[in-house]
């Protein structure tokens, strides 16, 4: 296994919420990657991203370990959710904000030491 | 004999999506929107409407796509808006799909 496919494993692994992306959340390089960030940020919660144009090989590599071609993709406890067209409409719909807020909260409760 | 048929992108994508049994099915070139040479063939809209979606996440329809298209992904296509419904979630919506967002990179984005 090369070593960007581990990394990008790795990524998955540690971050209950992460978009890979092309630019950032604050300048989105392509129309679709900007409203899937939107979408996330809507819900509130921080996330993790990766520009991918900043990263040829995780846009390179990360296509085949997600049998997905395309970016933007959101990964949410280490399932890919989908891109552009999936996000905007679990948005729309009002199914996007709880899954997001419920990874975070787990993510949060994992962190916190338990009370004795 | 070797008889050759240059058929469109756009041709080649309608063509291999009837695997799929569409009820309905738009293949719309939105290269124009991009900044990519005039009468490019990279960006394109799908809306497809199967019976195949049937109780399948949208990732999974999704992928099911891919599958099929795997050539044109891996070459010339650089973006594919899916937008893929069963034929009750399409009656449900009235016949409506969701516009794709606008351009906000070069030509390397």
């Amino acid at each position: 296994m090369s070593d960007t496919i581990e990394n990008i494993k790795k990524q998955i692994n540690d971050n209950p919420i992460l978009i890979y992306m092309k630019g950032t959340p604050q300048l989105p390089q392509c129309g679709f990657s900007a409203q899937t960030v939107q979408a996330l940020m809507a819900c509130g919660e921080r996330f993790a991203f990766v520009n991918v144009l900043d990263n040829p090989d995780i846009r390179a590599e990360l296509p085949k370990v997600g049998n997905w071609p395309t970016f933007p993709q959101l990964w949410v406890e280490g399932e890919l959710v989908g891109g552009c067209d999936i996000i905007v409409e679990m948005y729309q719909n009002g199914e996007l904000e709880p899954l997001v807020k419920e990874a975070a909260a787990r993510a949060n409760d994992g962190n916190e030491q338990p009370s004795a | 004999m070797n008889e050759t048929i240059a058929m469109s992108i756009q041709a080649s994508i309608e063509d291999k999506l009837q695997a799929l049994e569409p009820d309905f099915l738009q293949v719309e070139n939105e290269s124009h929107r991009h900044s990519v040479p005039a009468n490019s063939e990279t960006h394109f809209k799908v809306t497809l409407v199967s019976s195949r979606f049937q109780g399948l996440m949208p990732v999974k329809r999704h992928q099911q796509i891919y599958a099929v298209l795997a050539e044109e992904l891996s070459g010339p296509v650089h973006a594919l808006a899916l937008h893929l419904y069963t034929p009750q979630e399409w009656q449900s919506r009235g016949g409506n799909r969701p516009d794709s967002p606008n351009c906000r990179g070069g030509s390397q984005a």
